[in-house]
């Protein structure tokens, strides 16, 4: 089951310069860990050693932001559409 | 035998005196609490030509953030126009316009001019304003010119 993520300017290091990628996973968990095993150093730019979600970096599955729909739990089904966004913030 | 370095590009900020003066505006009309939006343009272009007014969700005088829906939006605006953020401003209400460490440690888009408009000297009133441009990556700050375009027409 591939689902397609977009990917952000700033982590595009990690793809080889590519705006989106594939990957798989039910959950949006998985889908981060299926994400550093082809893009190693990734998983770290998104996830807190707590295992959270990072504070600024936004993540959307179907347009949503899985901060209401479960954070790294977060059900995938087929053919979702991931967008992961930095936060535009500061003081 | 070494190699020459590669001479640093001298950067600056071009933008027109109708997107300068709505980005002023905004910052006054938001004081004190820190206005912010993006000046969007044809990516790789380094020029900036859709003015974007954003809410400031945390709606704070020491703090600003893009809301995250509006984000997603903007963003996705942007890509199907094969734009990018080429400016990405916010309003310091109280302190200079120069990156504070929180400015810095959250910027995320390497290409982009980040503005800082400072209007601590007037407030919601008329007056000058400082508008200063820098670049920042890998959380080094690089101030750079800009240089206004008065507009055609």
């Amino acid at each position: 089951m591939a689902i397609e993520v977009r990917i952000p300017t700033i982590l595009r290091t990690y793809t080889g310069g590519e705006k989106a990628v594939d990957a798989s996973g039910a959950t949006l968990g998985a889908l981060v860990d299926d994400l550093e095993a082809n893009h190693p150093g990734i998983k770290e730019r998104l996830v807190e050693e707590s295992g959270e979600l990072r504070r600024f970096v936004n993540v959307y599955v179907d347009d949503e932001d899985v901060r209401f729909t479960g954070g790294l739990g977060t059900e995938l089904s087929d053919g979702a559409q991931v967008v992961i966004l930095p936060a535009v913030a500061g003081g | 035998m070494r190699e020459a370095a590669a001479p640093t590009l001298v950067r600056v900020l071009r933008l027109d005196r109708t997107t300068y003066d709505a980005i002023v505006a905004h910052a006054k009309r938001d004081h004190p609490d820190e206005a912010c939006g993006i000046v969007a343009g044809p990516e790789g272009s380094d020029h900036a030509t859709r003015h974007v007014e954003m809410v400031n969700a945390a709606g704070s005088p020491t703090f600003y953030e893009f809301d995250s829906t509006d984000l997603l939006r903007l963003y996705q605006e942007m890509d199907a126009k094969d734009e990018e953020p080429v400016v990405i401003y916010h309003s310091h209400t109280a302190t200079e316009a120069y990156p504070s460490r929180t400015d810095i440690g959250l910027a995320n888009e390497p290409n982009a001019h980040y503005v800082l408009v400072s209007t601590r000297e007037h407030g919601n009133s008329e007056g000058p304003v400082e508008f200063r441009s820098y670049r920042i990556v890998d959380g080094n700050v690089t101030e750079e010119d800009v240089a206004i375009e008065e507009s055609r027409g």
